[in-house]
């Protein structure tokens, strides 16, 4: 329980950010992040995109998995069905980067109803089965369909704002960062809706629900689509950041990432599906630098592979175990033992 | 066209496919066993087979075991293994919202793949040959000796554990827990053993099955991969059907060899998950499962 936080309206309750200090905060995150390209090395420009994309990602699989109750081990798929959208689009016919990000989420969207009107008719975990079959289905049609470049995959030229070809990770920042915070604002919105607090109640308890008036379907399906859009745009982003898009760039091993990072985040919070996100893509990273540092390192680098593997794994195990609410929750109890200080929470 | 279509092909394919299917069978025994005693679904099973593998690998080609001491010292293993993973992952669970649970086990498939690749590296290997290589013959049609008796010995698992369960008091107990938790208690039945029971007989039916499909195919740390057929193989049986889970592992081995043949190689995962994909629409609950009425 917060202290100190008065509210005497309803939509002072229902506010997105409540109180002073939390805007402060905001406000110096805001420019940071306006000021970190300008500071920051190559590298770490390079790595704050690869966080942000898989923040909007992760974010969409929250939507689905933390906030409405399903699991999916398709978000990676659902991403490469953008990126393929992306990457046609920007070979083929030439439209501009925003229609083709949106276009993409759109493809997404419709792939993800597609899946979901079979799985979510049911109760359970036959969703997240279906979505691993649709993984392997879209797999196999981007790995063999003329349209999408075989096994090869496409390459796609960089996005062009006003003539200037987005090509760097510097310039790339002022794309990804922004529509990445968009979605951020949409998902942290959606939850003061009609539509989010539906899913709230599905997740919580569906036979509820239902007898509330909430079509399950069609609010599973709400869900999922909405979800897809979101793995749809972070793949659009993909696309244009790795410039090259085959059919192996999205393996199932990347939709257990995504699971991963909202677990240890923590399902059902926006900053969970941050913090997991950021700690996950971090992780390897982390693991490179351990590495390098041991002695004997370059002999240890073929264990990278595996032992990031099995880190992702122990770190889904572990979170659920010990803290099934994830790093948000361990970060909202830091932030009250700091607002009760010195009295004990 | 249809005048010179070869019937003996078909006949020799389908012969394969079933008899691939009960590798099938025997792997969805496992899973099955695991779902009905605790409703978990166990999405690592492939991973577990893969394990069974590697052990068997293990002791009979590393350490040089014979092979009456080889097998059941891998089964051993993966069942000691199997045990290990309900103490220290599915228990402490117990009572949380079945999702959670399913999510430990994709966390544990990745430490498995992991752990594969860091200890025997993710080269594909092969297993010692244990089975006669007298070529099958079924009339004019032929059938590869590993398939065949793979099958052979699949087959004589399943009815072997089919009988256990029936008689044992074991087994008596698990399918009491199975049919119903509350009463089992309360007949003092003790349950929590019951789980571990279920986790430790099925990670050893998952351990033989891994070891006859690595001799057939070879193993490697992608071994897991079978175990997402199986995944289909139960949801279109009905997740809680020992009968389901044979008649699936049959229909979806022959599926597959069809596909093979007439379609090609690539086409073999594509079909089984369009076929469940229909199953999904058509009877979500499987051929034979347990159709849920929720009352309100």
């Amino acid at each position: 329980m917060r202290i100190g936080t008065l509210k005497e309206t309803y939509i002072a309750d229902a506010a997105l950010f409540d109180s002073r200090t939390q805007k402060l905060w905001l406000a110096v995150g805001a420019a940071l992040l306006v000021l970190f390209p300008f500071m920051a090395s190559d590298y770490w420009l390079y790595l704050a995109c690869l966080v942000s994309i898989n923040v909007a990602s992760a974010t969409g699989l929250n939507i689905l998995t933390g906030y409405t109750g399903l699991v999916s081990l398709g978000q990676a798929a659902f991403m490469g069905l953008g990126a393929y959208t992306v990457a046609i689009l920007e070979t083929k016919v030439g439209t501009p980067f925003v229609l083709n990000l949106l276009a993409g989420g759109l493809v997404a969207m419709l792939g993800g109803i597609v899946v979901g009107i079979p799985s979510l008719r049911v109760k359970g975990l036959y969703l997240a089965i279906a979505t691993i079959a649709a993984s392997f289905i879209a797999h196999f049609i981007f790995a063999n369909w003329k349209f999408t470049g075989g096994t090869g995959g496409l390459s796609v030229p960089p996005a062009k704002l006003f003539g200037m070809a987005l090509d760097t990770s510097f310039r790339l920042y002022w794309l990804i960062v922004p529509v990445t915070i968009l979605m951020l604002l949409g998902a942290a919105n959606l939850f003061r809706t009609r539509v989010g607090r539906a899913f709230i109640a599905i997740r919580d308890r569906d036979i509820s629900a239902e007898v509330l008036g909430i079509p399950l379907l069609r609010y599973k399906l709400l869900s999922f689509g909405l979800s897809s859009f979101y793995a749809g745009v972070a793949g659009g982003l993909w696309a244009y950041f790795f410039r090259v898009v085959t059919p192996e760039s999205f393996p199932l091993l990347m939709s257990i990432f995504f699971l991963a990072a909202i677990i240890v985040g923590g399902m059902g919070s926006i900053l969970g599906g941050i913090l997991g996100a950021v700690f996950m893509t971090m992780v390897p990273e982390l693991l490179k630098l351990v590495v390098d540092l041991m002695p004997g390192g370059s002999e240890l680098t073929v264990f990278l592979s595996p032992v990031r593997t099995v880190i992702f794994g122990l770190l889904i195990i572990g979170f659920l175990v010990f803290e099934p609410h994830g790093l948000a929750e361990v970060w909202r109890r830091v932030r009250r033992f700091f607002h009760l200080w010195p009295f004990r929470n | 066209m249809t005048g010179n279509f070869d019937w003996a092909y078909l006949f020799e394919i389908s012969l394969t496919g079933i008899a691939g299917g009960g590798l099938y069978a025997l792997a969805a025994l496992a899973f099955v066993m695991v779902y009905k005693a605790t409703r978990v679904v166990n999405i690592a099973i492939g991973e577990l087979l893969m394990v069974g593998a590697y052990l068997f690998f293990t002791f009979a080609s590393m350490f040089a075991l014979p092979l009456w001491l080889a097998i059941p010292a891998a089964v051993l293993g993966t069942g000691l293994l199997g045990a290990v993973i309900e103490r220290t992952m599915i228990r402490p669970l117990l009572g949380e919202p079945p999702i959670s649970v399913f999510m430990v086990t994709v966390g544990l498939a990745s430490v498995l793949v992991g752990l594969v690749e860091m200890i025997w590296t993710a080269d594909q290997r092969r297993l010692p040959d244990f089975m006669p290589t007298q070529p099958i013959m079924v009339g004019d049609a032929f059938l590869a000796p590993k398939v065949f008796w793979g099958a052979v010995i699949a087959i004589v698992f399943i009815a072997a554990v089919l009988v256990v369960f029936r008689f044992w008091r074991g087994g008596v107990a698990l399918r009491a827990t199975a049919s119903d938790q509350a009463a089992a208690y309360s007949v003092g039945i003790n349950v929590p053993r019951v789980f571990s029971l279920a986790w430790v007989a099925s990670a050893m039916l998952a351990a033989i099955s891994g070891i006859i499909v690595g001799s057939i195919g070879g193993i490697s740390s992608s071994m897991g991969v079978f175990g997402l057929s199986v995944l289909v193989v139960v949801i279109v049986g009905g997740l809680d059907s020992v009968l389901g889970a044979l008649v699936g592992g049959i229909l979806i081995g022959l599926i597959e060899a069809l596909a093979g043949a007439y379609l090609g190689g690539e086409y073999k995962l594509l079909a089984t998950f369009i076929v469940l994909v229909a199953v999904l629409l058509v009877r979500p609950y499987g051929l034979f499962g347990t159709h849920e009425i929720e009352r309100l």
